[in-house]
């Protein structure tokens, strides 16, 4: 029955998109369709997290962010110049940081009293300037190389793919270092820490120009499908065009679409397949014994923040993830351009509409809300002018409604997060056996 | 002599009085969260956003005040404007109760329900605000701009450097002493107040004794909204009125409530101005201030500045983090974790 | 009839019923008391008495009227007081700002009352701008029953006042117990020294696994056998 219920959900789900291909055209529905995809990633590895856990990410957006570093770093050319330029500097100034963190924990773990804290700052100081003196000149060294161009290191020269791992490991990496401060505290510190890690994570971005050239961005990233221009002059791709009776140019647009949603569906259905397996086993059993009912499971020598740890960290990697093939769809890294809104708060959105702790759930809702998402726009726009059409030209509230219409956008998803949350907190396909 | 004179002047300039408006401003932020958990015991995501919503209220009242001729020169029109907009917001956030967190306290929800229906509160709010006022940069101080110009008090003093004082930060610092002494007047000696304290330190036992929860929650949020109100618009006085702006003064408003002692109000104050003289000071860029005091051949070419101010939220959060690695409940003991 | 009584109360927390077909009551001026061993349900007797747990049977009456239906906050207002267990006094708060909540619901003058109380509790008013937090064990359960005194009950409800202290305070805290009863307030008290308690009271009930397993005088109880030989050591 419940089967049959998720079927038609998600046959449904398929029915609206193909709506959107008779109606507007196959080209924006794919382009809706690819970022379903990523969206529902992102939900899944998210809904690892509250749906398995119960912990409360509000930093979705910075996990994401790191994995768009992965593509950068992994796929662009190097830049030589800065790295004979500086390279050496920044590694020396990181080992310098790394001396220093491990000098402090040492100090703390041998004194006490008021010479650790004295030690402990002495080092900090010395080691902030110190690494700082490094790191400085490096930077201006590789930032003044051919500024308008590169400016930054560049990157391996690796196929973009390769990134989407990496981008998980780096994503894993921040969310170690996170959970090992906020986990194991109250729930809501955990929300606060990575509320900042992820505004601290685009701050960065933003500015360290030698990394990712800053809000300079990086365009042109290497593409895991071919070019559209490449298969329009390829032999095999014109026959086959013409053996199905469509313009090349708009067929070639459309199969790439087609190649990057394969590559996104094998992704996810890999994930999807991953975290089912999970939630299944003995210790998916017993994560979600330890969501239900703590202090049980605490009684019985479970040890919750290390279990947490795991957890969050296996979430963040699969953001991350999305994050890169986020960034590699793109084809560009625009730090300016991530915002909570869309990357942290319309992922839960996708998560609680979904049905926390059911994978599908993540999956459907990851889907749905990103079709809405779109489509509200356009629905929006010609709700004001409805609202709007009775009112004068020069009417300055008329001009200002449809200049706000954009931010309804905001509202509704908020709306609609606090609805389901009241009415339905199940979602729309339940965890199964429920809370 | 002077040299160290002058040194002390541009230190004063750029970062005592900075900070300590600054400091006030974020107190009165912390002061807002703290009570929200205190006595509702969670995170209030959407408290930077109820900032942001009194003070769009107490623009828009300015803006009329202003349009009708209405003034109170030298001192600034929006506080006229204040109160309505503490009003506005009150009722703002008396209905939100009522909507949203009233059902979860029913049926006694895990705290983090609250925190996140708080995240879903703060979006629309943030939408709200956006609509009505739109996203951009909003001016509305008017009034005499300056009590200590650094020109006058260079003619007057002769000295090479100059020191502001602008009337929004005097303003800022005299308003928060007033609010201050009035909230923890009725925390300490009202009836009412001490029955808030009560209901904080053991919930079980305020209900024994009859206090009633709905009325205590009813007045917190009454007294959070009017200091979300006031401390918005002071800094929105201060410096501008941006909505992104206030939401990002979530991270700095946390730390200094977690400084402090999460629930703690005496916390809430130091940590305000714990965290904002971190951030004032380590993002003032020292090359003249060192210029004035060391000998020639050691004057730094550098800016000399520890962090950009692109990165002032990370010294929010490292304060954050170095408090919950070393003393989670903050300085003065706040709430058990 | 009695003063205050639960009779047959059946209940619990959740799903299972901790209390069954559970009856306990005391007159105006005497004092009931209630042991067995731990986790016989003494303080879930004492709170589905208050209202703080739903029983799906049985009934508590308070002079004469059904309050079955009543919350704790209005049996407060009723007439009740009851002092928790654990977490019964405000820490953060001082003694005197305890002893003002305890009479929150009252809107006449309280001060007679208080000063009743620092009477009973000499201690109190010495300490009275202390935090509850930084008293003793004992000074801190003297505050707790003074908060409840505040409301001036006609039923004054005690779940174990003297776990933790030590003799001399308990016999202290046990005289101030026998001058409250004295002044005609009707006292409901649950307690772990059995054999002192019963010593003190009119009324004694032993309650083993939710059930009434012995009523009778304190009196009788000490001299009942079978209770020496299994609730008070031989
Ligand atoms: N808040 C609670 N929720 C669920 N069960 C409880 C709760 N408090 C006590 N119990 C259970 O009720 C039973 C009786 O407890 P209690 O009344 O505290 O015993 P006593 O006071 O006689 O030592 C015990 O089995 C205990 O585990
Ligand atoms: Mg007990």
């Amino acid at each position: 029955m419940r089967i049959h219920r998720n079927v038609l959900l998600f046959a449904g789900m398929f029915g609206l998109l193909a709506i959107v291909g008779f109606g507007q055209s196959w080209s924006v529905a794919l382009t809706i369709f690819n970022l379903c995809l990523i969206s529902s990633v992102m939900a899944l590895g998210v809904n690892i997290q509250w749906g398995y856990a119960g912990l409360f990410n509000v930093g979705i957006m910075g996990f994401a962010a790191l994995g768009g570093v992965a593509a950068v770093l992994v796929s662009k050319p190097p830049v030589t110049e800065a790295w004979s330029a500086g390279a050496a500097g920044i590694g020396l100034a990181i080992i310098s940081l790394g001396v220093t963190i491990a000098a402090t924990i040492y100090a703390r773990r041998k004194l006490t009293g008021r010479r650790r804290s004295l030690v402990s700052f002495a080092i900090i100081v010395a080691g902030f300037f110190i690494t700082r003196g490094i790191f400085d000149p490096s930077v201006s060294a590789i930032e003044a190389i051919e500024p308008a161009k590169t400016g930054y290191l560049g990157g391996l020269g690796l196929p973009v793919i390769v990134s989407w791992a990496v981008g998980g490991l780096f994503a894993a990496g921040a969310a170690w270092l996170v959970g090992k401060i906020a986990l194991g505290l109250r729930s809501d510190y955990l929300a606060i820490a990575t509320l900042g890690i992820s505004e601290i994570i685009i701050a960065v971005l933003k500015n360290e120009d030698w990394l990712t050239r800053g809000v300079k961005n990086v365009a042109g990233l290497d593409r895991p499908v071919p070019r559209e221009i490449e298969l329009q002059n390829t032999d095999w791709f014109i026959s086959l065009a013409d053996t199905l009776g469509t313009n090349v140019i708009s067929f070639s647009s459309i199969f790439v679409k087609l190649s990057y949603s394969v590559l996104f569906a094998v992704v996810l259905l890999a994930i999807m397949w991953l975290s089912e397996k999970a939630l299944k086993s003995p210790w998916g059993r017993m994560m979600r014994a330890i969501r239900d009912n703590r202090d049980a499971a605490e009684a019985m020598g479970k040890d919750v923040t290390r279990r947490h740890l795991q957890v969050f960290i296996l979430g963040s990697a699969v953001v991350g993830i999305a994050g890169a093939m986020l960034t590699t769809l793109d084809g560009q890294f625009t730090p300016g351009t991530y915002n909570p809104l869309r990357y942290t708060f319309l992922i839960w959105v996708m998560v609680i509409v979904g049905g926390s702790g059911n994978n599908w759930g993540s999956v459907l809702g990851g889907f749905l809300i990103w079709f809405v998402w779109i489509e509200a726009e356009p629905v929006g726009a010609w709700l004001m002018d409805v609202v709007t059409s009775g009112m004068s030209e020069g009417n300055g509230l008329r001009d200002h409604l449809l200049k706000s219409a954009p931010h309804m956008r905001l509202m509704v998803m908020g709306m609609i997060l606090l609805l389901v949350l009241r009415f339905s907190p199940r979602g729309l396909i339940p965890e199964k056996g429920g809370r | 002599m002077t040299d160290i004179l002058n040194a002390l002047i541009l230190f004063a300039n750029f970062v005592l009085v900075p900070a300590t408006a600054y400091g006030a401003q974020l107190a009165l932020g912390a002061l807002g969260v703290t009570l929200v958990f205190g006595i509702l015991r969670f995170s209030n995501f959407a408290h930077g956003d109820t900032m942001a919503f009194g003070t769009m209220v107490t623009i828009l009242v300015t803006w009329w005040f202003q349009s009708m001729g209405v003034s109170i020169h030298p001192l600034p029109t929006a506080l006229l404007a204040l109160p309505f907009g503490i009003l506005a917001t009150v009722g703002m956030l008396l209905a939100t109760d009522r909507l949203v967190y009233r059902f979860y306290r029913k049926v006694k929800a895990a705290p983090i329900v609250f925190v996140m229906s708080s995240v879903g509160v703060m979006f629309v709010m943030n939408g709200i605000v956006r609509f009505i006022i739109g996203p951009d940069d909003q001016r509305f101080a008017d009034g005499e701009r300056f009590i200590i110009k650094a020109r006058d008090f260079k003619a007057a003093t002769g000295m090479a450097e100059g020191l502001t004082i602008k009337v929004s930060q005097a303003l800022t610092l005299g308003i928060a002493v007033i609010v201050v002494i009035a909230l923890f007047w009725f925390l300490q000696r009202t009836r009412t107040g001490k029955s808030m304290r009560a209901f904080s330190d053991n919930e079980d036992l305020a209900l024994l004794s009859g206090i009633s929860p709905e009325r205590v929650v009813m007045i917190t949020w009454i007294i959070a909204a009017a200091l979300a109100t006031i401390a918005g618009t002071l800094y929105g006085l201060d410096k501008s009125f941006k909505p992104f702006t206030y939401f990002q003064l979530l991270l700095p408003i946390f730390a200094a409530a977690i400084v402090g002692g999460i629930g703690n109000p005496l916390g809430a104050i130091a940590g305000g101005f714990v965290v904002a003289f971190s951030e004032v000071t380590i993002t003032y860029a020292y090359k003249k201030f060192l210029r004035y005091l060391l000998p020639e051949n050691l004057e730094p070419d550098s800016l000399v500045q520890l962090l950009s101010t692109d990165y002032k939220f990370a010294v929010s959060f490292v304060i954050l983090v170095m408090v919950l690695l070393i003393r989670p409940t903050g300085i003065f003991k706040g709430k058990v974790l | 009839m009695s003063f205050l009584s639960g009779e047959n109360m059946t209940g619990g927390y959740g799903a299972a019923d901790i209390l069954h077909d559970c009856t306990i009551a005391v007159e105006k001026g005497e004092i009931a008391v209630i042991v067995g061993p731990n986790g016989a349900g003494k303080s879930t007797a004492m709170k589905a008495v208050f209202g703080m747990l739903s029983i799906h049977t049985g009934r508590v009456v308070l002079d004469g009227t059904d309050i079955s239906g009543l919350s704790p906050q209005d049996r407060v207002k009723a007439g009740m007081g009851f002092v928790p267990q654990t977490n019964n006094v405000f820490t953060s708060l001082t003694v005197q700002e305890n002893l003002e909540m305890g009479a929150y619901i009252r809107t006449d003058d309280f001060s007679e009352t208080m000063e009743r109380v620092f009477e009973l509790f000499p201690i109190l008013k010495e300490k009275r701008n202390q935090q509850a937090g930084e008293l003793s064990g004992g000074q801190r359960q003297q505050v707790a029953v003074g908060r409840a005194l505040m409301t001036q009950p006609k039923v004054l409800m005690l779940d174990e006042p003297t776990a933790g202290v030590s003799p001399i305070v308990m016999d202290e805290l046990f005289d101030n117990i026998i001058e409250v009863a004295k002044t005609g307030i009707a006292i409901l008290m649950v307690e772990q020294n059995a054999r002192q308690a019963l010593n003190i009271a009119d009324k004694g009930y032993v309650l083993v696994q939710g059930r009434n397993r012995f009523t009778d005088t304190g009196e009788a109880l000490l001299a009942n056998p079978e209770v020496r030989k299994s609730f008070l050591g031989g």
